[in-house]
């Protein structure tokens, strides 16, 4: 392969990757958007979808059904296991607590969440059959492309959905201003709620995504990346949509780039192990030059 | 607050009050009750306590939550371990004056605080112009990095140094298991850091973290004092990393210290009670103890520890202790004072 070729599939990988990100980064921008918390646990949505993807789709095969159907029960078990942990931990939490004690609750959830999945399901990891068997296109594999539009198609209808629905005005209101959106007459803690559900909802279509390429799921396979979902929220500008977009897939292309050019480029002091600090490294960067992200406006702090 | 008189009191009397102790771990030791499992379980409470009191210092007195502890505990742990492995070389072959273990230790030991120190200072300048939910996650990537990076060189793995090998754990490191000396090094980080809050340093901070603009309006030089605590708790992380690399198993892996470490002190400090040295040791002790003597509970160790964090934010979100300090010399007054109660001056609350 020349180095053309091998730049352009590395930029598709990176796209595949991102979309992935981007899905996820989604989840955490709306919840903090809406309630300005960072929910660690959103990583470990993505392994809830994985393992209701595990279960479920050997039953679409057996029923006779496409596998691919199981995402939609996927889905649900995620929005469901959102809009509880909102429910049973976080609200009464934001009700009384600080910002400290809703960020420690948020990286409480994700503990249980992990060490649930571990006791009920074991620490080893679990193999997912096939869920899509697409042909190569253009010398790309099918489900790399697929994984690309499906990306896309969710971004583009999210957007829309927040943009011209009544709920989605609501979340955008709710966002901008709790107490006035109260006044308006919006049901604030169902519109809370509905963004978890949401947002988890996308988490479950990230761990489609996720298991049609690697088709593994562990209980551990969330932190990661979420944390790297995280960054590319930042990156793009949190609380943002289409920042989330661009941060998951700028972070794919640079992880899937710097794989691939990091060694030669430093002459091998840096290698491809170093991937994971390369995105914190990114983080702390836009953290530190702008961080309200790329798409952010820098707001000044009121005394 | 005390006087001065009360305070060189109250020192003298916690100084015997852990003399005590110590005597009560000889009697123990003597009597053959201190075998090298419960020796384990010791020397893991004490790097508990070093860690969970250093966190402390950022989470409870300057009210951010630091998500990479266990970088600067790795930090410390590695630089005290090569240090300490150097000093062996050089001895055996013979281009250094033999030194006793312990000297060799404490060496090790100070190298590894002072380069975790370094590290606090270089990860803090950038970190602290942020603050929490920001400041959390770029502590959570400055840990991370420090691990990937240390996993990667190569005189940090395997023999260490130059025989090393990246990617691999450290073998071969020095022991230093004797629970007496570890007893007096984690009495004394928690003396010293309950000295660092407790002086003007402490007051300025406290003073910080209850509001940033308000104290930085009358003076107070906001930026410094946050480096300064950051770097102070580096550098005892440094000291408990230490201690846990010289802890009598020999060998050191990079993957002792990923976000879930650091997760776990950040418990430990917020179960004690943010702002309570007492509530930190305490916890850290618990904490260290209840996994091993129930071995069925420590397979479900941290879904319990998540759903107690859970349950504590919602019906106690300050933690056990709140910001209550233990201090043994003001038990023993209110003790004596109560057989003969005195006009008034009894009457003195809300002093530590």
């Amino acid at each position: 392969m020349d180095g053309l070729t091998l730049f352009i599939q590395q930029i598709i990988n990176g796209l595949r990757v991102g979309s992935v990100y981007a899905l996820i980064a989604l989840g955490y921008t709306m919840v903090y958007g809406i309630i300005r918390l960072i929910n660690f646990a959103h990583g470990d949505f993505i392994m809830v979808g994985a393992y209701a993807l595990f279960f479920t789709v050997p039953l679409m095969v057996a029923a006779g059904m496409p596998a691919w159907l199981a995402v939609i029960i996927a889905i649900i078990v995620c929005a469901i296991t959102g809009a509880l942990v909102e429910k049973l931990a976080y609200s009464p939490v934001r009700a009384k607590g600080t910002n400290m004690s809703a960020l420690i609750t948020a990286i409480a959830m994700s503990l249980f969440l992990e060490n649930f999945a571990q006791t009920l399901f074991g620490a080893s990891p679990k193999q997912v059959k096939t869920i899509f068997d697409l042909p190569m296109v253009f010398g790309i594999s099918g489900n790399t492309l697929l994984t690309i539009t499906i990306g896309m198609v969710v971004m583009v209808g999210l957007s829309l959905f927040v943009k011209y629905t009544r709920t989605g005005q609501a979340m955008r209101a709710v966002s901008e201003d709790k107490n006035a959106s109260l006044l308006m007459g919006i049901n604030v803690n169902r519109t809370i709620t509905i963004t978890f559900a949401i947002g988890s909802g996308l988490a479950a279509v990230a761990s489609l995504m996720y298991v049609a390429q690697y088709n593994q799921v562990t209980n551990m396979m969330g932190s990661m990346l979420g944390l790297k979902a995280f960054v590319a929220a930042v990156l793009g500008g949190i609380g943002i949509i289409p920042g989330a977009m661009l941060g998951g897939l700028v972070i794919g292309i640079i992880e899937s780039l710097s794989k691939a050019y990091i060694a030669p480029l430093t002459g091998g002091i840096i290698t491809s192990a170093f991937s994971d600090a390369i995105v914190f490294g990114i983080l702390i960067i836009v953290l530190l030059v702008k961080p309200a992200g790329i798409l952010g406006k820098n707001t000044g702090e009121k005394v | 607050m005390l006087n001065k008189k009360d305070r060189v009191r109250s020192l003298w009397v916690t100084l015997l009050g852990l003399g005590v102790l110590m005597l009560a771990i000889f009697a123990a030791d003597s009597l053959g009750m201190i075998d090298n499992y419960i020796r384990g379980i010791f020397i893991q409470c004490c790097f508990a306590i070093v860690m969970a009191t250093s966190l402390n210092l950022v989470m409870g007195y300057l009210g951010q939550i630091a998500l990479g502890q266990a970088g600067f505990m790795a930090v410390g742990a590695y630089t005290s371990a090569l240090v300490t492995k150097a000093i062996g070389l050089a001895i055996k072959a013979g281009t250094m004056a033999p030194l006793p273990l312990l000297v060799q230790f404490i060496i090790g030991m100070l190298c590894g605080a002072i380069a975790a120190a370094l590290f606090g200072l270089i990860v803090g300048i950038p970190a602290l112009r942020l603050r929490g939910d920001y400041l959390a996650i770029i502590t959570l990537g400055f840990g991370e990095i420090i691990r990937v990076v240390i996993q990667n060189l190569p005189f940090a793995g395997g023999k260490g140094l130059s025989n090393g090998q990246a990617g691999q754990a450290l073998i071969g490191i020095l022991k230093m298991n004797d629970i007496y000396i570890l007893f007096v090094i984690t009495a004394m980080c928690v003396g010293i850091m309950l000295a660092f809050v407790r002086s003007k340093f402490g007051r300025a901070i406290i003073a910080i973290r209850e509001d940033d603009i308000a104290s930085s309006s009358t003076g107070l030089n906001t930026t410094f004092y946050k480096v300064l605590t950051f770097t102070v708790s580096a550098f005892f992380a440094g000291i408990a990393g230490a201690i846990y690399a010289h802890r009598g198993l020999g060998t050191l892996q990079h993957s002792d210290f990923t976000f879930l470490k650091s997760t776990e002190y950040v418990i430990m400090v917020v179960v004690g009670g943010m702002g309570s040295m007492t509530g930190s040791v305490l916890t850290a002790i618990l904490l260290s103890v209840i996994p091993e003597v129930l071995r069925a509970f420590s397979q479900y160790r941290m879904l319990i520890y998540s759903v107690i964090l859970v349950l504590m934010m919602i019906f106690r979100p300050i933690g056990l202790f709140g910001n209550y300090e233990f201090s043994l010399y003001q038990l023993l007054m209110k003790r004596i004072r109560k057989k003969k109660p005195e006009p008034e001056q009894t009457a003195s609350k809300g002093d530590s």
